[in-house]
């Protein structure tokens, strides 16, 4: 049953980034050229999934477990590392350069553009290369 | 700073979307939708290897859905790829390391007050602001 609901909840996430206009990156740019002509939308993209998310996830968390599967998965690490800080900038500046980020880039394979597939491989050859920085394998 | 291309009403539509896929992930599945963690283990890692896939296939049916119901999608990407292959590379390396994008650390940690996803997120999009800044959009 975890099929149906990662499937389901995929679908509604892109159709979220579609109406965002998410997967536009010249919108996405549009919010990063803040000293220039800035597009807020990103921001407010960013408000109106935390306010669904945070309140019903808090109210949820203290459920025993999910309703199709055995335990809630959440993040160990609670502290801040070289790590997080290193890793998100070059995010950032990836992003920055091209607007697209994995969720937009993977949303827009059905708009067949040959850069987006580029994009995409390249990122998958950059989630090989950071697991092979981090754990030298 | 000029404000241009405002679409307040979209953004937080399709934001709101999106935290409600994030919860219903959440509810069901038991996870958080980090799409650049759910991307990199869909290919890399047999455990929840279908579900992740078929939230990878949600996102890309999301877009063909909107377009579907006669809906125009507008995406504005660039056309060097030099850019195309730097971007792809760092997005990739960055989420592995960094450990998640947009929506894991963006929505799904802020929503949850990690402060290692408020530090990635203010890192992320600074890091995209001064790169916009030096490169233009």
């Amino acid at each position: 049953m975890t099929k149906l609901s990662s499937l389901i909840s995929g679908t509604i996430f892109g159709l979220g980034l579609t109406i965002s206009g998410m997967v536009n990156p010249q919108k996405v740019l549009g919010f990063l050229n803040i000293f220039d002509d800035w597009d807020p939308s990103l921001m407010l993209v960013m408000v109106g999934a935390i306010l669904i998310f945070s309140p019903l996830h808090f109210t949820f968390k203290r459920k025993s477990r999910p309703i199709f599967a055995k335990k809630f998965i959440l993040p160990s690490k609670k502290y801040i590392d070289k790590n997080l800080i290193v890793g998100a900038s070059l995010f950032g500046i990836g992003w920055g350069l091209v607007g697209l980020c994995p969720g937009p880039a993977i949303s827009a394979i059905s708009f067949l553009n040959i850069n987006v597939y580029f994009f995409i491989l390249f990122m998958f050859v950059g989630f090989y290369l950071g697991n092979f920085i981090q754990n030298g394998k | 700073m000029n404000i241009i291309n405002f679409t307040p009403y979209s953004a937080l539509t399709g934001g709101l979307l999106i935290g409600f896929a994030a919860f219903i992930f959440f509810i069901f599945n038991g996870r958080l939708s980090g799409v650049s963690s759910i991307a990199s283990d869909g290919i890399s890692s047999k455990t929840n290897r279908i579900d992740n896939l078929l939230f990878l296939l949600g996102l890309i049916i999301g877009p063909i859905l909107f377009s579907l119901s006669g809906n125009k999608i507008e995406s504005v990407l660039t056309n060097s790829l030099p850019l195309i292959i730097t971007g792809g590379l760092l997005v990739g390396i960055g989420t592995k390391i960094g450990k998640g994008c947009t929506s894991g650390h963006g929505v799904c940690g802020i929503s949850r007050f990690s402060i290692r996803s408020i530090t990635a997120t203010i890192s992320f999009i600074l890091t995209g602001v001064i790169t916009v800044l030096i490169f233009g959009i």
